[in-house]
């Protein structure tokens, strides 16, 4: 229970992992101190000015010099909070932020169940040797994917947390998704937007491969395609 | 004892005994808040057939010049409407000077021009109907039907109010020193027909 | 003086109108235009649908902490709720998304605007009632229809609307989507209905506060309840007719077939989630400033001591309100939407923390160096402040974009949005409730039980959502049937469990309070006029006040919050006793004890 209640972050697989975590960190570490210097205050003060006989309250309405000092920290550290949050913004969801090297592999969702297509030993998207997968998502280790993600019929929502990544497929949009894992290994993806009954069930594996064992794998997948 | 109290009161003027407010009497002020919501509501509506249209033209099934709008009759239905808000302005203003006979003719020709502007709006969805433009076809049917059919609802909802209000004229409830019911329902007026100017320019002319 | 006008403007009253009202119980008590009466109809509703939204929690805590157990009497219900007493699938999205609408629209907003904007509001300014007492008569029963087909979901074919309480299209839309057909429709219907009664509201206590201020009570010697209900009847105003729209558009997808959110056609699901959290953040302003300006009324008066900062608070409740306007984008975030807009909506998130962090350390200051008495009221409000600072706190990590990536749709948000409703808005609620039931009802609570509910209300309530940020931490996603469908997720049970066991004990709670409400009715301490030594004007009159509210129009010489002036021996002044030794000043008296 002690563990499930950490304020640790729980282990990540992507680049994204040391563009984000450290932003949540900082945050903690800026609210924490905010939430114990209020509500200490809140405390000591309860105990320090409660009623007792002969006692009266300060008839005092109020400070200029406390509103302003209050008020410009708050500012500045939001502020700051807002700057120092904006690179990893745009590295993560800005047109631009995509690694010109990606490997392209669209993902479509549906009710409920999401479909890969990966573009074949050619690597290209949209030739004949494309093949679609159902609930597998399977990349290389170290290597950037981006995803043109979209929808058949409701909003989903693609989120894988070990990759620290989130994006709603929307009907009738392709937007553009990408990642780079970390970790050989297997991990979850789950839907994240409401998307009827079957939410709770909308899941895939994602599995991350050596580039051998990927290589190796598209092989097989285009091999069994081919073979139709 | 209240009643008499009402009477020594100049109740077009905001309240005198109260600290200062926003000089106007209540039922004005509450009838330009209102008028408020009322705004954001179109804004609502009209921003979403902008947002559909100018935003994804590619996306855009429908345009106004395809599609059988009677563009000649609506310009003539609109000008009724502009005629009838120049008609509530004669009528606040015989209330002003106390005119009766005034007041309840140009109430009148104001309720009736308004009938009539929902008459045409009538005629001309029957027409659009039979010629197959409904809601279901396309954004600019969804769109059209919705804004002009919200607007003709404001309409309608602002000639019933009209014509109690011209009842009440014929039958004397309205006085140089008490006519606010007059000048709240021409605030009304004018606003649905300021709407239906914008609306037309947007959707029919453009 | 049953010739009185039911009208009830201002001028007809300039000497003053409290009065006895003699007519019938169905006009006095039922279609009552009494302001009083109305905030109390409010009240019995409103606490209904707190009730109802609570046992749709529940529900899904049942499943959420043992899924697939059979629910206690869950066969008792329909085969199309449960399997066996298994809730299926379509019951707990119908309670996810009814528990929402149910606690948003029926009970924290009545709750707050239907209910103490009505109460207070003629009150504390000192007029007779409302500028539109008829307008407000029809405000309540508009809401009444709503709320009657709201429920109504719960009996058609196919149930109640499932598709979450912000309905996104096309989800919301295609009944081939959800399974549910007529339930989506009343959702929509009712909320347009709703929308009728909150416009009426609004244009009506904001005509109200502007023009029937009595005479001395300027805009700065409002009480900071009545500045937080006039802001948030200008939110109300202009952000309910958006929503009213963005119904109406989803209404005539789902009937008539237009194409608004209809890809295949053209149209956009992202314009319904603009629309909506247009209206949608605003809203959540709505849902919290009325509380703000209460829990400060209270707390001046438990800590004997003016509000710090008055000036200040006033400008942080208009700013909130202005600024309100331009955060809507960072509920989407990772909707698609262009990433340019989520920087500058990050942005404009973030500045917003300011005006509520200036706020908080306002109460800071208005208890430092008071005299603080601790009475239920107080408690609820300390509560609030404390538990409100953790929620706005926690909001800042959604308001860092690239962090909300990973939190977006996760627990996370659900503890945050309970910390700032709950732990916020409905702490205050209760505050609110306690302090002026003495003036509604001429009874006290009973304190005793007052403080047991409070105390534990406060430790379930901890236990039940702060966990939830360790989920949402974990990935947890949100309006999931059957969270054990994950590995990733599975080893977190037993932290559901413990939330949905807390959550249990917090509902049995409130049980308490509802009891006290109840019986303190009809058996509670007779109330005097003035229990809390409070400065407001409503203070001076009986509990509860005539009909017509004051005898004579009061004068108004200071603002509310002047505790342990040195102007008098007692540690209050109400507003209306004139200052001792100043012109026209009699023989200072506190005026109602």
């Amino acid at each position: 229970m002690d563990k499930l209640l950490s304020w640790m972050l729980p282990p990540g697989a992507s680049t994204f992992v040391g563009d984000i975590d450290w932003i949540y960190y900082l945050i903690l570490a800026v609210t924490g101190i905010a939430f114990v210097l209020v509500e200490v205050a809140l405390i000591v003060f309860l105990i320090r000015y409660r009623k007792r006989p002969g006692r009266k309250a300060t008839y005092i309405h109020g400070s200029n010099r406390a509103e302003i000092i209050w008020t410009s920290v708050t500012a500045v550290v939001v502020v700051i909070i807002g700057i120092l949050s904006a690179p990893a913004w745009n590295k993560i969801k800005g047109r631009e932020g995509v690694p010109p090297n990606a490997m392209p592999i669209g993902i479509e969702a549906k009710q409920f169940e999401w479909n890969v297509t990966y573009p074949g030993p050619d690597g290209k998207l949209g030739t004949a040797d494309d093949f679609t997968i159902r609930g597998q998502l399977h990349v290389p280790v170290d290597r950037p994917t981006v995803a043109m993600l979209t929808s058949q019929d409701a909003i989903h929502s693609f989120f894988v947390p070990s990759f620290r990544i989130k994006q709603d497929a929307v009907p009738g949009m392709h937007i553009r998704v990408w990642f780079q894992p970390t970790k050989v290994g297997e991990y979850e993806l789950g839907c994240a937007e409401l998307c009827g009954l079957g939410h709770y069930r909308m899941r895939a594996v994602v599995t991350v491969h050596t580039q051998q064992d990927y290589d190796r794998w598209v092989a097989s997948q285009a091999h069994s395609v081919a073979q139709r | 004892m209240a009643h008499a109290a009402a009477m020594h009161d100049d109740v077009m003027l905001p309240p005198s005994s109260r600290a200062a407010g926003a000089g106007v009497y209540n039922e004005k002020l509450g009838m330009w808040i209102f008028l408020g919501s009322e705004v954001m509501f179109f804004t609502a509506l009209i921003g979403t057939y902008v947002i559909l249209r100018f935003a994804h033209p590619d996306a855009w099934i429908g345009h106004p010049r395809t599609t059988p709008l009677n563009i000649p009759v609506t310009a003539v239905n609109t000008f009724l409407l502009i005629c009838s808000s120049v008609t509530m302005v004669k009528a606040f203003a015989a209330a002003q000077d106390g005119i009766q006979r005034s007041l309840r003719l140009w109430l009148l020709a104001t309720a009736m021009i308004g009938a009539t502007f929902v008459g045409v709006q009538v005629y001309e969805y029957t027409h659009l109907i039979e010629k197959g433009f409904v809601p279901s076809e396309g954004l600019f049917g969804s769109t059209f039907y919705t804004m002009t059919g919200f607007h003709g609802f404001h309409v309608t909802i602002g000639v019933l109010c009209m014509t109690y209000v011209t009842i009440k004229a014929f039958r004397g409830k309205y006085s140089q020193t008490d006519h606010r019911g007059v000048e709240v329902i021409g605030l009304y007026w004018h606003f649905v027909d300021l709407v239906w100017i914008i609306l037309f320019t947007i959707v029919y002319l453009i | 003086m049953a010739t009185t006008a039911t009208d009830t403007s201002a001028y007809t009253h300039d000497h003053g109108n409290a009065h006895v009202d003699d007519r019938p119980f169905i006009r006095k008590y039922i279609f009552s235009t009494d302001h009083k009466i109305i905030g109390i109809q409010f009240l019995i509703m409103s606490l209904t649908f707190l009730l109802l939204g609570g046992t749709l929690a529940m529900v899904m805590r049942w499943q959420l902490g043992f899924p697939g157990k059979p629910l206690p009497g869950g066969t008792l219900l329909p085969e199309t709720y449960t399997n066996n007493g298994v809730v299926l699938p379509e019951f707990y999205n119908s309670a996810v998304t009814m528990h929402g609408t149910f606690m948003v629209f029926f009970a924290i907003m009545p709750l707050l605007v239907g209910v103490f904007g009505n109460y207070l509001i003629p009150l504390k300014i000192g007029a007779p009632d409302m500028a539109f007492p008829r307008i407000n008569m029809a405000s309540f029963w508009t809401a009444v229809p709503a709320g009657l087909l709201m429920l109504a979901g719960f009996f058609v074919e196919g149930g109640s609307a499932a598709a979450g309480w912000t309905s996104y299209a096309p989800l919301s839309a295609r009944s081939d989507l959800t399974g549910v057909h007529l339930g989506q429709i009343f959702w929509c219907l009712s909320l347009i209905i709703l929308g009728l009664s909150s416009i009426m509201g609004s244009f009506n206590y904001i005509t109200t506060v502007i023009n029937m201020r009595a005479p001395g009570m300027n805009w700065f010697r409002l009480p900071l309840s009545i500045w937080a209900l006039f802001v948030t009847a200008c939110l109300v105003l202009l952000a309910i007719p958006v929503l009213s729209g963005a119904a109406i558009l989803l209404l005539f997808d789902q009937t008539i077939g237009t194409h608004f959110f209809d890809p295949q056609a053209g149209g956009q699901p992202l314009l319904w989630q603009h629309l909506f959290w247009f209206f949608g953040h605003p809203e959540v302003y709505i849902l919290i400033l009325p509380a703000m300006g209460m829990a400060s009324d209270i707390i001046a008066n438990g800590a004997r001591k003016p509000i710090f900062g008055y000036t200040s608070m006033v400008l942080a409740i208009i700013s909130i309100g202005f600024l309100g306007w331009g955060v809507w984008g960072h509920h989407m975030f990772q909707s698609g939407m262009n990433p340019t807009l989520g920087t500058t909506f990050m942005i404009s998130t973030l500045l917003i923390a300011v005006p509520s962090a200036i706020k908080t350390f306002n109460w800071l200051g208005t208890i430092w160096q008071g005299n603080i008495t601790f009475h239920v009221p107080m408690l609820h409000a300390l509560a609030f402040v404390s538990m409100f600072v953790i929620g706005g706190l926690s909001g800042v990590f959604m308001a860092a974009s690239p962090f909300d990536i990973y939190i977006h749709d996760t627990y996370f948000i659900v503890a945050h949005l309970h910390y700032v409703l709950f732990g916020g808005s409905l702490f205050a609620i209760f505050a609110a409730v306690t302090y002026w039931y003495p003036k509604m009802f001429g009874r006290m609570m009973n304190p005793f039980w007052g403080r047991v509910h409070f105390w534990l209300t406060l430790v379930f309530y901890n236990f039940t959502f702060f966990p939830m940020h360790q989920l949402g931490l974990h990935g947890h996603m949100r309006r999931i049937y059957d969270p054990t469908q994950y590995a990733f997720l599975r080893e977190m049970q037993p932290v559901n469990q413990f939330i949905s066991i807390s959550a249990f004990c917090l509902f049995a709670t409130q049980f308490l309070f509802a009891a006290n409400f109840i019986l303190s009715w009809f058996k509670g301490e007779k109330a005097p006029n003035n229990p809390w030594l409070d400065n407001g004007l409503e203070w001076t009159l009986p509990s509860p006040p005539p009909h017509g509210n004051f005898a004579t129009v009061p004068t108004v010489y200071r603002g509310p919050y002047e505790y342990s002036s040195p102007h008098s021996d007692l540690d209050y002044i109400p507003q209306n006793v004139p200052t001792p030794g100043g012109a026209g000043a009699a023989h200072p008296q506190p005026a109602g004890d």
